[in-house]
């Protein structure tokens, strides 16, 4: 049994990360304190450094992921807010890295208490100009831990961020987990690592500075179309109960776990509800939507946030079958009646008057 | 009949005293004429030349006018966001620590956006070189007020003088950074003449020597001149320099470690 923060730190390690550079935040603190007490600078050499601050933190991953390194940093949302102008350089200069978000409700300082109001933020961007996180949300301690490394494997295989969405209540809870076996830091620099010029290859420049408008566009071309392959290859999701579903909830992580539990008690009341748990944020799960809207005759999206997923489903959906959203705020989290109540209400009741 | 030595032999090795650095590149500077920058540059890549680490060496790049010294610099090079290269810095040395690795920044980016960079980094002592180009300007957005701006200058953004009742004194951040136990080496220098220059050169190879040797933080803050952002010309801007920055600014060593 392990609390998701200390399963995340734990998997941190023995995905043989180089490097961790953050900032104390609840309620994700327990990261860096399970981090420190472990000495992984004695089990595997990884380097973890407290920062000054967030800016600190991502800028550190962003010297670090240029010479090559296997670094990341978590946080809760007014921290990842700060890091902003870091991840906009992160995904310019096309370096690979991780970033966890253990979300908190806002806006502002907001509260301390789980949220899932941080949706925007990571998968449109977030800072400035154009760009992408690849973002994993995962529902579950055991999850907390097996992204860690596929996080990583898809940062380096795309030299692009990659952004671990959690809540409040996944990185508290606490669960039973298996660990992944203990794999080796790598010894091996990438080729555009600036590790030092060596005379066999020409100086290696990390930047995201282009002054020259055309080569500018170029680039940010370049970016469009390595998302566009993420897009087609990385969406990841999972179905429960849809077969034969009538209606529909969408919800990613604290929020899937609830439906999950709100599908089998709107069954037991004979209500065909099946669940898509989109486990890419960002690539979204676009196309099972997409199919599903010849089949069931509403989707719920549940999202404890005043609704920013939804807007994702209802592009999916263009307008062919109703599309509602339902959401809890500052910390309040919806229970599995409750939302059985509000499927009914907006899909079933209506037809009968 | 004057006595001439033909184009052919000026290149012969033994005719030879002075040369472009190897760890320099061809590309031509975007530097006004008269600014220090191309100076330091030169200094910085002729140390690592000499001491033969351009194999092991991780240069940080600001932003501001020396935005670009990746361009110049014929080593790898990180180009950081404002203010930030001390905690790219930070990371580089402490996941490569056999590796030199030095930051180079300007009054701006270093004093002002990037104060807590700066502060923390040499706080912990991290294994690096911090080469502090200090003209009292910001000269690549066009000439407005640094935090090292003279009381009564003229810039863009304090057009009457900067009045320090309103936005405070010069910051001498290079004394404050003096004090932490974290910084092994701080020194201030300038290249307005070929002493100085040497002067420059010596205290960067120390910076880098330093490193060789574990040592900690080192800081070398280069009081230069900015003619265009002061509008005077390059030998009347050395001249005021001289006169209003280097009393606010003394030259010389402001830590010398006792081993």
């Amino acid at each position: 049994m392990m609390k998701g923060n200390e399963a995340l730190a734990e998997a941190a390690i023995r995905a043989g990360t180089d490097g961790y550079f953050g900032y104390p935040i609840t309620p994700q603190s327990e990261i860096m304190e399970y981090l420190t007490m472990e000495k992984p600078e004695e089990r595997t050499g990884m380097v973890v450094l407290q920062a000054e601050s967030e800016v600190a933190s991502i800028n550190m991953v962003y010297g670090g992921a240029a010479a090559g390194k296997k670094v990341m940093t978590s946080s809760s949302s007014p921290g990842i807010s700060l890091m902003q102008e870091g991840i906009s350089y992160i995904a310019g200069a096309e370096l690979p890295c991780l970033i966890v978000n253990v979300v908190r409700g806002g806006p502002g300082l907001g509260t301390i208490q789980p949220a899932q109001s941080d949706y925007f933020q990571s998968t449109k961007g977030g800072g400035h100009g154009d760009y992408k996180l690849i973002t994993l949300a995962p529902a579950s301690v055991q999850e907390m831990s097996d992204f860690v490394e596929m996080a990583f494997d898809l940062a380096f295989k795309y030299r692009n961020p990659v952004m671990i969405l959690s809540d409040g209540a996944i990185g508290q809870m606490m669960e039973k987990v298996k660990f992944r076996p203990q794999r080796k830091r790598s010894e091996q620099a990438p080729d555009w690592a600036t590790t030092g010029k060596t005379p066999e290859r020409e100086r290696n420049i990390v930047t995201s500075l282009d002054l020259d408008p055309a080569s500018m566009e170029r680039h940010n071309m370049k970016l469009l179309e390595k998302y566009r392959k993420i897009h087609d290859k990385e969406v990841l999701y999972e179905l429960i109960d849809c077969e034969d579903a009538e209606l529909l909830f969408v919800a990613y992580g604290t929020s899937a776990r609830i439906c999950q539990k709100s599908v089998q008690i709107a069954r037991s009341q004979g209500v065909k509800v099946g669940l898509i748990r989109p486990i890419t944020l960002w690539p979204f799960p676009t196309k099972i939507i997409q199919k599903m809207t010849g089949q069931v005759k509403g989707i719920l999206s549940v999202e404890m946030s005043t609704g920013q997923m939804v807007e994702d489903v209802q592009l999916a959906v263009a307008g062919k079958i109703p599309v509602e959203h339902y959401g809890r705020m500052g910390g309040i989290i919806p229970t599995p009646e409750e939302l059985v109540e509000v499927l009914k209400e907006k899909f079933i009741e209506v037809e009968i008057t | 009949m004057i006595d001439t030595i033909d184009i052919k032999e000026i290149v012969n090795e033994e005719n030879l005293v002075y040369k472009k650095s190897d760890v320099m590149t061809d590309s031509i500077m975007h530097y006004c004429p008269g600014c220090s920058h191309g100076t330091v540059h030169r200094i910085i890549a002729e140390v690592i030349e000499e001491m033969g680490i351009q194999s092991e060496t991780v240069g940080i790049a600001p932003v501001g006018c020396s935005v670009f010294m990746y361009n110049y610099l014929d080593v790898d090079m990180q180009e950081a966001a404002h203010g930030r290269a001390p905690a790219l810095a930070t990371a580089v040395s402490r996941l490569l620590p056999e590796k030199y690795v030095f930051t180079y920044q300007g009054d701006g980016d270093l004093a002002a956006i990037g104060t807590a960079e700066t502060i923390h980094a040499c706080n912990r002592g991290e294994n690096i070189v911090m080469v502090f180009i200090n003209n009292g300007i910001y000269g690549m957005t066009g000439g407005q007020m640094a935090p090292t701006t003279l009381e009564g200058m003229n810039t863009s953004t304090c057009p009457y003088g900067r009045d320090i009742s309103m936005v405070g004194s010069p910051l001498k951040i290079t004394d404050m950074l003096a004090t932490l136990p974290g910084t092994y080496f701080v020194t201030r220098q300038a290249v307005h003449t070929a002493k100085h220059v040497r002067m420059t050169k010596k205290a960067i190879r120390k910076g880098f020597e330093n490193t060789r040797l574990k040592k900690g933080t080192s800081f070398i803050e280069v009081v230069s001149s900015c003619n265009s952002g002061w509008k005077m010309t390059p030998v009347k801007a050395n001249e005021w320099m001289v006169e209003n920055m280097f009393p606010v600014y003394p030259l010389g060593d402001l830590k010398v470690p006792k081993d």
